[in-house]
């Protein structure tokens, strides 16, 4: 078990590496737009640019940038400067991640909840009305588009636009430690919108899996032996069709953390998403990669804990 | 079979289940008792309704929406009327039921341990200590080797026969008064059958409980059980004790059965005959004796009458669902014995021919 982790762990390594590489193929090797010229800005002379280009190193040899940038990286997790506010990417992503994490983690805590909810709720009345209801609005919304349902949830329960005034709308966000209640306030909004697709995935899923558990020789031993229902079902059915669930929660989170910018833009959340989109905007290509960078790494934590967790779930699965 | 003690009787019992294809008569009123640390061995082929018979007794055909009429009572209550509650304090507890694949009805993510623990802990009020000491004994007198390091092993680190020794195990945890026992040999190696036959028979002993004991295998039941019911479609064809039915079997299906299957005694030369045909659908039964469309000796009018579960005359407790003549089937199953074909059998008997009903 041990090695198994120690090679999955190199293995992260490994791709994080190749995710370096191919952000500095797109980003300074591909004719995108010279970040000398760039980093310029309005004050653009030829001497300016040629300053910048040996400040930068840029007037080296690819492969010595390469070496410079990956050295530091992993030396001090050096992510380079924005171009736009001449402010250290490290820092800016470090400020953005709290918003982002509150988002996420909150939104994961709310899925989980519901969809797991629901979905056991179905499965035991699969075929009945309730069991039509749940699963049509599943599928309705699977297919609403975050940034839809964002502002269709604004325009309704919005404190300052909405039809029934109960929840702070965009861009009141404030700091846990600082505001807490008012942290959890303004985020209960995004964090719908972030769980309501994912929970209709989560409940669509448990309910299949469940029905197929409950039909499973032990759970008939189960009920042989003269447990309740409810034991039954959240005990002996839940622990084998939960399976799939934590396989995909692990992913779902991680790539959450790298691509919530569409909540993070409609409700106007500090966030790591936000940082990404305003750079975008200003072709701040420093901080693009260094987000890029950084939701890669969450995709692989997750992945190589998703797999971890999956030999201590089913103890069939041990990894040698 | 004394009425007035049996531990479990069943009266009349149907089983129907609704599905989208129409009703499938699962139970089609069968009736049988059971005494006090006796064995009733219940044989037929899949589909014959055995084991719907003996899940419906614990009351877990009630989760599917099966409709259950006639009476099972155990120890004189009527487990049919039982509240969902009440069966839940019996189930486990006072009967107990092991199944067909070990593998498959432990749950694979649960130790060993941790299972018979919980099957102890609903019935008793006892500690999770003392739960697990009288798990580690349970394991030994099954058999398993080492229980106390045993008993935190998962199901998948068991082999076939400690896996179903398990399952008597956590069968056995209250000690029951009942243990159903549903093919408990079927999914393992000929010489671990024996070996979980010998276990079942042992426990009988030290510990007085009645077994139903549920098998397509007559050898199985050979060994076991004091008397037999054979069920067929459904139904109970023929019910005897052990004894008399390996005697003189009077079902033409019993013989099917006794027939196709391989005996040490037998020579070598004698070929085995199988039963022509497959169990009838449970939604469209066949007319008069749902036996006649494979039934050798069947005559037309067997095809509009339905036979009734009857005494033999001349032997006590043995009841046959047949519309042949008693004398007939002595003559054919003596030519069956001696090794003969159906079709010999049936030209040395001579059935007269029936004329085709107008």
């Amino acid at each position: 078990m041990t090695r198994y982790i120690i090679r999955r762990l190199l293995w992260g390594v490994v791709l994080l590496i190749i995710v370096v590489a191919l952000l500095f193929v797109m980003f300074r090797v591909l004719p995108t737009a010279d970040p000398a010229k760039l980093r310029a800005g309005r004050l653009q002379s030829p001497k300016i640019i040629a300053e910048i280009r040996h400040t930068y190193g840029l007037d080296k040899s690819l492969a010595a940038q390469f070496w410079l940038y990956l050295k530091n990286l992993i030396l001090h997790f050096d992510l380079g400067f924005s171009f736009y506010s001449g402010a250290p990417v490290k820092e800016l992503i470090f400020n953005r991640l709290p918003p982002t994490l509150s988002l996420v983690m909150g939104g994961a805590i709310v899925w989980v909840v519901t969809g797991v909810g629901v979905g056991i709720v179905s499965a035991r009345r699969a075929g009945s009305r309730l069991d039509r209801a749940s699963m049509g609005s599943a599928l309705v919304l699977v297919s609403a588009p975050e940034y839809w349902l964002g502002l269709i949830i604004l325009y309704v329960f919005a404190s300052d636009i909405g039809q029934v005034r109960i929840f702070p709308g965009a861009g009141s966000y404030a700091g846990l430690t600082s505001e807490p209640v008012k942290w959890f306030e303004s985020l209960i909004l995004p964090w719908l919108v972030v769980a309501a697709g994912t929970a209709a995935i989560y409940a669509r899923l448990i309910r299949g899996s469940l029905i197929e558990t409950m039909g499973e020789d032990y759970i008939r031993t189960a009920r042989a032996k003269g447990l309740s229902e409810r034991r039954v079902v959240l005990r002996h059915g839940l622990r084998s069709a939960i399976n799939p669930i934590v396989t995909i929660l692990g992913l779902d989170i991680g790539v959450l953390l790298g691509s919530s910018v569409l909540v993070e833009t409609v409700f106007n959340i500090p966030g790591i998403g936000r940082l990404n989109y305003t750079a975008i905007t200003h072709a701040d290509f420093p901080i693009v990669e260094g987000t890029v960078l950084v939701a890669a790494l969450f995709i692989i934590v997750a992945n190589i804990i998703v797999d971890i967790a999956y030999a201590f779930l089913d103890p069939r699965v041990r990894y040698s | 079979m004394s009425t007035a003690e049996a531990l479990l009787r069943v009266e009349d019992l149907r089983v129907e289940f609704f599905t989208e294809d129409g009703v499938v008569h699962a139970v089609d009123g069968i009736s049988y008792e059971v005494d006090r640390g006796r064995t009733l061995g219940i044989v037929g082929e899949s589909g014959s309704g055995k084991t719907v018979s003996s899940l419906t007794t614990l009351g877990l055909t009630r989760s599917q929406g099966a409709r259950v009429s006639g009476r099972i009572l155990f120890e004189g209550r009527d487990l049919v009327a039982l509240s969902e509650a009440e069966l839940r304090a019996i189930r486990g507890n006072d009967i107990a039921m092991i199944f067909q694949d070990p593998l498959s009805s432990l749950h694979p993510f649960f130790k060993v341990g941790v299972q018979l623990i919980e099957a102890l802990r609903v019935h008793r009020d006892i500690s999770k200590a003392q739960a697990r000491a009288r798990a580690v004994e349970l394991l030994e007198l099954v058999g398993i080797p080492d229980p106390a390091s045993r008993v935190d092993a998962y199901p998948h680190e068991f082999s076939g026969g400690m896996r179903q020794r398990a399952m008597i195990a956590m069968a056995l945890s209250n000690e029951p008064k009942l243990l159903i026992a549903d093919e408990p040999t079927t999914a393992l190696d000929v010489t671990v059958q024996a070996q979980i036959l010998a276990l079942l028979e042992r426990l009988q002993r030290e510990l007085g409980m009645a077994i139903v004991m549920i098998t397509h295998d007559l050898g199985v039941v050979a060994e076991m059980a004091d008397d037999i019911a054979v069920m067929y479609a459904g139904r109970i064809v023929e019910r005897a004790s052990a004894a008399n039915l390996f005697d003189g079997p009077e079902h033409p299906y019993t013989w099917g059965l006794l027939k196709s299957i391989p005996a040490l005694g037998r020579s070598r030369e004698e070929d085995l005959v199988p039963i022509p045909g497959m169990p009838p659908s449970l939604i469209q039964r066949p007319s008069g004796c749902h036996f006649h469309p494979r039934c050798p000796y069947a005559q037309p009018s067997h095809a509009q009458i339905d036979p009734q579960l009857d005494p033999v005359a001349d032997r006590p407790g043995h009841h046959v669902a047949c519309l042949l003549e008693v004398d007939t089937r002595r003559r054919l199953w003596a030519q069956l014995r001696a090794g003969q074909l159906p079709e010999q059998a049936l030209a040395a008997v001579g059935v007269p021919p029936e004329q085709e009903p107008v």
